[in-house]
């Protein structure tokens, strides 16, 4: 298996306690794979990324449990020198804002080019000639040109592009994908999410897309995790999900999320907010906003369910939620 | 950048003009006689007064009198004082020896404060953090004539280390009178790059750099440190530009033969024409430093464009 995470716990030690946001993430990904997680802002996306990038801020942020393994072999564990190793050349990461994520007094070219300089040790002329390379991979016009510009004087789209090609530039194994297109427009997303589709088609990477798009997910996923208050309340292949969700929070997110075919629909929101991660409920964490939450919800916690073949829900009715009873 | 300076050049010269203006209103139009006590006990022969008055056009109006001065100026003409030396003369030969001794003082406020603010912004709240802490807000709440008494008193008359006053002003001998200029400047570039490292080090473009699988040691040295100081250069240059409008205090206690002391002397000897010279001289000095710091701040930060 290519990357694997199992039950990951991280927690964030603050002032007002200790948040524990990740309380058991497992999911994996194999080459040639796009696997999408969804869920509600704070559910600890971007905080299993970072677990699995080792660039977590530590402190406040500890892993407390679990297991992170690429290729078999275990990162938790593997000294500074290894993991960094693996960074951008086995697993590398793309982030959401590339105007804050790309260094404002850089060149898009120097940025790109110190990983094969540093890394590679090529010289300043070859590493040059790879980053146009690059650039011209992502279509940037005028290459040549633009690789001697500022982050601040490239579009957003061309400046997500130039992410794109920058973790590209060791070709990784895995790509993770954070929410890459939110910051864009409409148009631009699209452009930009087949052209990763496309990358990550012809290299067979393994691609981890964290993203809201329910469309997107449906178009480009092979396989689906559904993540609440820093658990996978539901995984599934993309197909299965979409006809009938297993988990009544990953109904309730289907519900608010825009689709093309429910235009006219009204949108619903999910009732209630997302649990403080300091005092998280008992039972199941989503209990207080589920709408067929019964007592044993509120004193189990319910483990994870198997609805088939690679599919599991963590839902005491799972059976009932996915055989359309409700939910 | 070109029209920018341009611009900015000839702004210059309104202010330049209302400021030295100012200047000389203040040193020749104020109450009381001029060339009192220039000459001893007695009051100044009726000759020389008449002599004095013609020389400095004291008897013109005041617009025109400036405007005369302002003539002169411009041919390099700063005048000669009631004492008959050429102020130009005087500003050439104390100048160096302020420039010298800001030169010192910026290296050493530079190189102490930087070091000791990053390193206090790269672990905060450890022991060095709350070291750099103290000493700073210590340094920063000693008034300067004090450290300066001090340094002399000790390492001057008591250990003997250093010659209490500057005879020569090598760099060596500025070494000392630097530190003493430098160290309140000091304490505020540590407190500048330290709130600077800390704010910046959670940045996300550090974050990116480190999921690059860059060493660490290049993603603080080449991509924190590069932002985190843009604040902090522009800093010195600014302090560099009141580092040459004399070290008063400083030039005073060390006995340093600079434009600081020139003018201090300049202005308890009632020598008009000498304090007017030094500080049109000053004036312009500042302007161009202020130039140049906003200059410096577009080749450090590519965002910011003059055009
Ligand atoms: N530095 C931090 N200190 C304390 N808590 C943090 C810190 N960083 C993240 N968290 C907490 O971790 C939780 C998960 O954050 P994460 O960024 O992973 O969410 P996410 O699922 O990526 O959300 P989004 O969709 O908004 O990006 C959040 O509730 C957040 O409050
Ligand atoms: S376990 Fe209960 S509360 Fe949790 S999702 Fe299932 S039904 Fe709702
Ligand atoms: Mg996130």
């Amino acid at each position: 298996m290519l990357l694997e995470v199992e039950d990951l716990h991280v927690e964030f030690r603050t002032r007002d306690g200790v948040a524990r946001v990740l309380n058991g993430v497992s999911y994996r990904v194999s080459a040639g794979e796009t696997l999408a997680v969804l869920g509600e802002s704070g559910s600890g996306k971007s905080v299993t990324a970072h677990a699995i990038m080792g660039i977590l801020d530590t402190p406040p942020a500890f892993v407390t449990r679990g297991s992170v393994r690429f290729h078999g072999e275990e990162l938790l564990s593997a000294s500074a020198e290894r993991r960094r190793s693996v960074r951008a050349e086995g697993v590398a990461m793309i982030f959401q804002d590339a105007l804050s994520a790309l260094n404002p007094v850089f060149t898009v070219g120097f940025q790109i080019e110190e990983q094969l300089r540093v890394r590679r040790g090529m010289s300043r002329a070859e590493a040059r000639a790879r980053a146009i390379e690059l650039l011209d991979l992502v279509r940037i016009p005028a290459a040549r040109q633009r690789v001697r510009e500022y982050p601040h004087q490239f579009s957003g789209g061309m400046r997500q592009r130039a992410m794109i090609a920058m973790s590209l530039a060791l070709d990784p194994e895995v790509l993770i994908a954070d929410e890459p297109t939110t910051a864009l427009d409409v148009t631009v997303q699209a452009q930009i999410m087949d052209l990763l589709a496309e990358i990550q088609r012809e290299r067979q990477m393994g691609l981890v897309l964290i993203t809201h798009d329910l469309g997107v997910v449906a178009e480009v996923a092979d396989r689906i995790v559904v993540m609440y208050a820093g658990r996978i309340v539901e995984q599934a292949d993309t197909v299965s999900l979409f006809r009938s969700p297993g988990h009544p929070y990953t109904a309730a997110l289907m519900r608010s999320l825009p689709r093309l075919d429910s235009k006219g629909t009204a949108l619903e929101t999910i009732r209630g907010l997302p649990p403080s991660l300091l005092r998280i409920p008992s039972g199941c964490p989503f209990h207080p906003r589920c709408p067929r939450a019964e007592d044993v919800c509120v004193s189990d916690v319910p483990g994870a369910v198997r609805l088939g073949f690679g599919r599991t829900s963590a839902c005491h009715f799972a059976e009932e939620v996915v055989g359309g009873f409700g939910g | 950048m070109g029209r920018y300076v341009l611009r900015r050049l000839l702004q210059m010269v309104p202010v330049f003009v209302g400021t030295t203006f100012l200047i000389y209103a203040l040193v020749w139009a104020v109450p009381g006689d001029p060339f009192e006590g220039k000459c001893g006990e007695r009051d100044c022969p009726d000759a020389y007064v008449a002599m004095m008055r013609d020389r400095f056009n004291l008897d013109d109006p005041l617009l025109l009198q400036y405007w005369k001065y302002l003539v002169n100026l411009v041919q390099g003409d700063f005048g000669v004082t009631s004492s008959g030396v050429q102020v130009v003369d005087r500003i050439v030969t104390a100048f160096p020896v302020t420039l010298k001794l800001a030169l010192v003082a910026l290296l050493i406020e530079a190189v102490i404060g930087i070091t000791a603010g990053v390193v206090s912004g790269l672990r905060n709240r450890g022991f060095l953090d709350s070291l750099v802490l103290v000493s700073t807000l210590f340094l920063i709440s000693i008034p300067v004539f004090v450290t300066g008494y001090v340094v002399q008193l000790v390492f001057g008359l008591q250990l003997g280390w250093i010659a209490p006053t500057v005879t020569t002003p090598s760099f060596g001998n500025l070494i000392v009178p630097g530190f003493v200029l430098a160290s309140l400047s000091m304490a505020y570039v540590a407190r500048l790059s330290r709130a600077s490292i800390a704010e910046n080090r959670r940045a996300d473009y550090v974050r990116t750099a480190l999921a690059k699988g860059l060493p660490t040691r290049r993603v603080v040295g080449v991509h924190l440190l590069r932002n985190s100081l843009i604040p902090v250069i522009t800093f010195l240059g600014t302090d560099l530009g009141a580092f040459l409008g004399g070290a008063i205090v400083t030039e005073g206690i060390f006995n340093v033969p600079g434009v600081g002391g020139l003018v201090f002397r300049s202005i308890l000897t009632k020598d008009g024409a000498m304090v007017t010279g030094v500080v049109t001289v000053l004036v312009l000095v500042y302007l161009l430093m202020t130039l140049l710091v906003d200059l410096l701040y577009a080749v450090l930060d590519p965002r910011i464009r003059y055009d």
